[in-house]
């Protein structure tokens, strides 16, 4: 373990659970004043969460501890990913740990937790966002995982620091065919995996559009605010995934004070703006069916097969 | 004497005995003989396999036991791993089986049965003559087929299911005995080795005709698609630890036969064979993972789980086949192991899994998702066993399966860049397939978990459901002991079965472990599962300690259910495993075709008011409609045609038996 991963296993983590709810605070914020409002401000999440924080907490009559670990599963699945993926520096302080299979599965896991909490409550909406949920997971599966057979193949390792150096190496790779079909097909996944329109709407709360929301329906108080700050920060995470997979100029080689200090910012920058632009997207689309989402899935992953295809027969 | 003999020894006395026990001991204390000898013989199948896989052989020949081809034991690593992890099911079985059986199980017969299933079970890895080896798989037959009848009084399903697993794996036993005997046809004997060394220089069509015909057999014993009708239908109508034994270990069976005639026997072969046995595996495994997600029945659900398993060990087994057959030996010792481990994880989570939803049944009496829930709170011991195999099953870390499958994905995805074009088409659309399967797999174990044991009851049986016998619960905490190591240790079996793979296929060792990480090894890739569960529990900790300090110190409050305000929630209300499959059931619509009715009554006062909707969904296994029904059609038919023969008269009989002998002596006279 170096120095330099060290600095990353502290830092990534504390980066991200602090930022994310700013970054979604920055999302809102530019949705508000393209719509025409003035928007409350990028610390509002924030002190959404601190008030949330401050109430007490609430178990639902019939709920069990999987209601209650839910939450906490949630927010450290992710945390962990953020430990595993190189955001700010390059090495990990888990790199031999886990890959990049890893990191989908970890994130999966965080998902399934929250649905099986969904279940527990035995109410119609709790079952009903699980069931959308696991359907959307299941299908998101295969496109997730080919698009990462894409990635691995230039490098011939799924592991993502490898992946994040050899695009720095050659940056050229970054406009090949394979990478330009890979990111498209991860963006989709994205989408679908962080509840974000056209997908399922983070604003919610009528019941024939709610996925996310509907499993998360019976939370309150401290319980709920993690249930927040998990989402903000899977956002952030899949975000940053997406940043340094394509895009890792900026992140730290070396274990400079100078160097981590360029990597937190390129690395806040980068998240920043591709979350104003999922924004700007959102604003312009509406949701889908839930019925037409696989069709999208499956055009996700059509690109997903196209850029093994092109990695191969265009190598 | 070395381990591996002295311990099969020991299994084969020590399961003889116990089915003599059976019939010999009084009522009261019978299931607690032969569920301990059959714990025993088990334990004893692990260490004599164990000790195989260490490098200890050893071969036995008895030429006497069998008239004709008289008995040939030969141990090898290979058989070593499928004799162990046999043995493994078998011991958390047979102590499970104590306390099972009580119930209406405990008869002279059924008792006896099972030790000496276990025996013939133990055996078939072990054989090293076509003779034994057809004759040991057929008693595993028999002798399941007689436990999976064990209940046939109480249920009338049960008899269907028997009748179909009966002719299908007689079916299938007939195509493992035309390709052996093609086999044996060209060699001097009908020993293993004889047969190694006539394989070298068989004519090229032969070999081919050898492989795909004993492969449908071992496909159907596998429970690969298309053969894998039997499957769902006996495994759920077993008692429940007979499902364990035949769902977690005999299944195995047909993969070591495909191993062992594929690689061992043929020594390789041809590239379309692997391809053929890849795309049969991925094939099995998503189409069998959605009939499971569609699946309400538990025991069922586990059953098409099962053979989805069994299709990823094929599509490991293809791709090790594949990549032997091109050369890069590398991989394929990489895919082999995958493969192995899979069986391995497999035979732990199943039997888990399955003693577990036996523990349900025995605990509700139902094992219909749609009745049950609520089970947390009286059957917390079981919910937890379930909920662990349902976290193996779905791979995801820190679950068991989730080692197997990344060991496989590995294999896959470093197989392309060296390829030719139709493995580069195949690794892609097999990585797909895997990602699906392990996606659907996530779907329907939460729903097998969710629905099945959190919420409320939603039926009386699940409302007045009690704890299961200590003895099931050992034998439930045994299987899920194997899985946690499994999961969380795989270090400790990758290196063994990595070297059985290895050698399988001239291989270099595919993955050094140390005591935490796995490292592949000649292609890139890491992993540790252990230090990842630490790294999980550690955040959870520290969060929950953050949470300590942040939120506010009140005291947690039980509130009501947002219920919309109209009134308490009913058990009705809740989400059922067939709502929670409906999406998925929409999106797989073309593939599942599912069949829907809606009955709708009037009132008698106006056509426009609706007194009562009644609303029925099924979803056949489509395969089996397409496939099945007119064969069996076609032979009804022509028994009926055949019935004009037989009209019961003694005098028509003679006369056939007449002019059958007229007819014989013309044909002889005429090409004589």
């Amino acid at each position: 373990m170096s120095a330099l991963g060290v600095v990353g296993g502290v830092l990534q983590p504390l980066l991200v659970a602090a930022g994310a709810p700013l970054l979604v605070g920055v999302t809102r914020q530019v949705r508000a004043r393209l719509e025409g409002r003035a928007g409350p401000g990028v610390g509002q999440p924030w002190r959404d969460l601190r008030k949330l924080l401050r109430k007490e907490a609430i178990t639902p009559r019939g709920t069990s501890e999987v209601f209650r670990l839910a939450p906490l599963v949630l927010v450290a699945t992710t945390l962990v990913v953020a430990v595993v993926v190189p955001f700010v520096t390059t090495d990990s302080a888990l790199d031999p740990v886990a890959d990049l299979f890893a990191v989908v599965a970890l994130l999966a896991l965080g998902t399934v937790a929250v649905a099986l909490a969904g279940l527990d409550t035995g109410t119609a909406f709790g079952g009903m966002g699980a069931s959308r949920e696991m359907t959307i997971i299941a299908l998101v599966e295969p496109t997730l995982l080919v698009a990462i057979f894409a990635l691995s193949v230039r490098v011939g390792s799924t592991n993502l620091a490898s992946i994040v150096a050899s695009t720095l190496h050659d940056p050229a790779r970054v406009i090949s065919p394979v990478s330009l079909l890979a990111a498209v097909a991860l963006i989709v996944v994205i989408v679908a995996e962080t509840g974000r329109l056209p997908v399922d709407n983070p604003a919610t709360h009528l019941e024939l559009t709610m996925v996310h929301e509907a499993m998360v329906l019976e939370y309150a108080g401290p319980d709920l605010a993690l249930v927040e700050l998990a989402s903000a920060m899977r956002l952030t995470v899949f975000l940053g995934l997406l940043a340094n997979l394509f895009l890792p100029w900026g992140i730290a080689t070396t274990a400079t004070a100078l160097a981590v200090l360029g990597g937190v910012l390129a690395f806040a920058l980068k998240v920043t703006l591709l979350g104003a632009v999922l924004a700007v997207g959102e604003v312009f689309l509406a949701k889908l069916r839930l019925f037409r989402v696989p069709e999208l899935l499956a055009g996700s992953f059509l690109l997903a097969l196209l850029a093994v295809a092109a990695s191969f027969f265009l190598a | 004497m070395n381990l591996a003999q002295s311990g099969l020894g020991t299994a084969v006395a020590v399961g003889l005995l116990s089915a003599l026990a059976a019939l010999l001991v009084p009522h009261r204390v019978r299931t607690a003989v032969v569920g301990t000898g059959t714990a025993v013989c088990g334990a004893a199948g692990v260490a004599s396999g164990i000790g195989a896989i260490g490098g200890q052989t050893f071969s036995l020949t008895m030429p006497a036991l069998l008239p004709l081809s008289g008995i040939t034991v030969a141990l090898d690593p290979l058989g070593g791993v499928f004799l162990a992890v046999t043995g493994a099911v078998v011991v958390a079985a047979g102590v499970y089986g104590i306390g099972y059986a009580r119930h209406g199980l405990d008869g002279r017969l059924v008792q006896a049965v099972l030790p000496l299933f276990v025996v013939a079970m133990l055996l078939v890895p072990v054989v090293a003559s076509v003779g034994t080896f057809l004759v040991c798989w057929e008693l595993m037959a028999l002798w399941s087929l007689l436990l999976v009848l064990a209940e046939h009084k109480r249920r009338p399903e049960v008899a269907v299911a028997g009748r179909w697993y009966a002719v299908m794996t007689h079916l299938g036993l007939v195509a493992i005995l035309i390709g052996l005997l093609v086999l044996v046809g060209n060699a001097d004997g009908d020993s293993f080795a004889q047969l190694r060394e006539a394989a070298r220089h068989l004519p090229p069509g032969v070999a081919d005709l050898v492989f795909v015909v004993t492969l449908v057999g071992f496909a159907s014993k596998a429970g690969i698609l298309p053969l894998h009708a039997w499957l769902p239908r006996a495994h759920p109508e077993a008692p429940s630890h007979v499902s364990a034994l035949m769902s977690a270990a005999m299944v195995n069976m047909g993969v070591y036969g495909i191993a062992r005639v594929g690689f061992d026997l043929l020594g390789g072969g041809s590239r379309w064979w692997w391809l053929l046995v890849l795309v049969l595996g991925a094939a099995s495994a998503v189409y069998a993972i959605l009939q499971a997600a569609m699946s309400t029945d538990l025991k069922r659900l586990l059953g098409y789980s099962t053979t989805e398993n069994m299709g990823l060990v094929l599509v490991g087994v293809g791709a090790a086949g594949m990549f032997a057959a091109a050369g890069n030996t590398v991989l394929a010792g990489l895919s082999l192991a995958a493969a192995l481990l899979h069986v391995i994880n497999h035979a732990a989570f199943k039997t888990l899994l399955f003693l577990s939803a036996g523990s349900v049944l025995h605990g509700t009496g139902s094992r219909d998702l749609d009745e049950l829930g609520g089970l947390r709170r009286s059957m917390p011991l079981t919910t937890a066993a379930f909920g662990l195999g349902a976290l193996a099953a779905s791979a995801l870390p820190p679950g068991t399966a989730f080692v197997s499958e990344w060991l496989l994905l590995q294999a896959l995805i470093h197989g392309l860049p060296t390829a030719g074009v139709t493995t580069a088409i195949v690794m892609p659309v097999a990585v797909a397939a895997v990602a699906l399967t392990a996606g659907l797999a996530v779907a329907s174990f939460v729903k097998a978990f969710g629905v099945g044991f959190l919420a409320r009851p939603r039926g009386a049986g699940a409302e007045q459901a009690k704890e299961s016998p200590v003895s099931m619960l050992i034998g439930m905490g045994m299987a899920g002991a194997a899985s946690i190591v499994l999961a969380l240790a795989p270090t400790s079996v990758l290196p063994g079965v990595g070297s059985v793979a290895a050698r399988t296929v001239s291989a270099p060792d595919p993955a050094v472990a140390d005591a935490v990480t796995v490292r592949l090894s000649g292609v890139a890739g890491s992993l540790s599962p252990v230090m990842l569960a630490i790294a999980l529990l550690v955040t959870i900790m520290l969060l929950f300690g953050a949470l300590r300090l942040v939120a506010s110190r009140r005291a947690r409050r039980t509130a009501r259910l947002w219920d919309c305000g109209a009134g308490p929630l009913s058990a009705r209300m809740e989400y059922t495993a067939t709502s929670f499959a409906e999406p998925l059931q929409r999106v797989f619509d073309d593939v599942l075709e599912p069949e829907t009715d809606v009955d709708v009554t009037h009132t008698r006062e106006s056509s426009y008011l609706v007194a009562a909707v009644e609303y029925r969904r099924r979803v056949p296994d489509r395969i089996e409609r397409r496939l099945y029904q007119p064969v069996l059609t076609l032979v009804s038919g022509w028994g009926q045609v055949g019935r004009r023969l037989a009209t019961g008269s003694v005098h028509r009989y003679l006369g056939y038996g007449f002019y059958t002998l007229i007819a014989v002596l013309v044909v002889l006279t005429v090409i004589r």
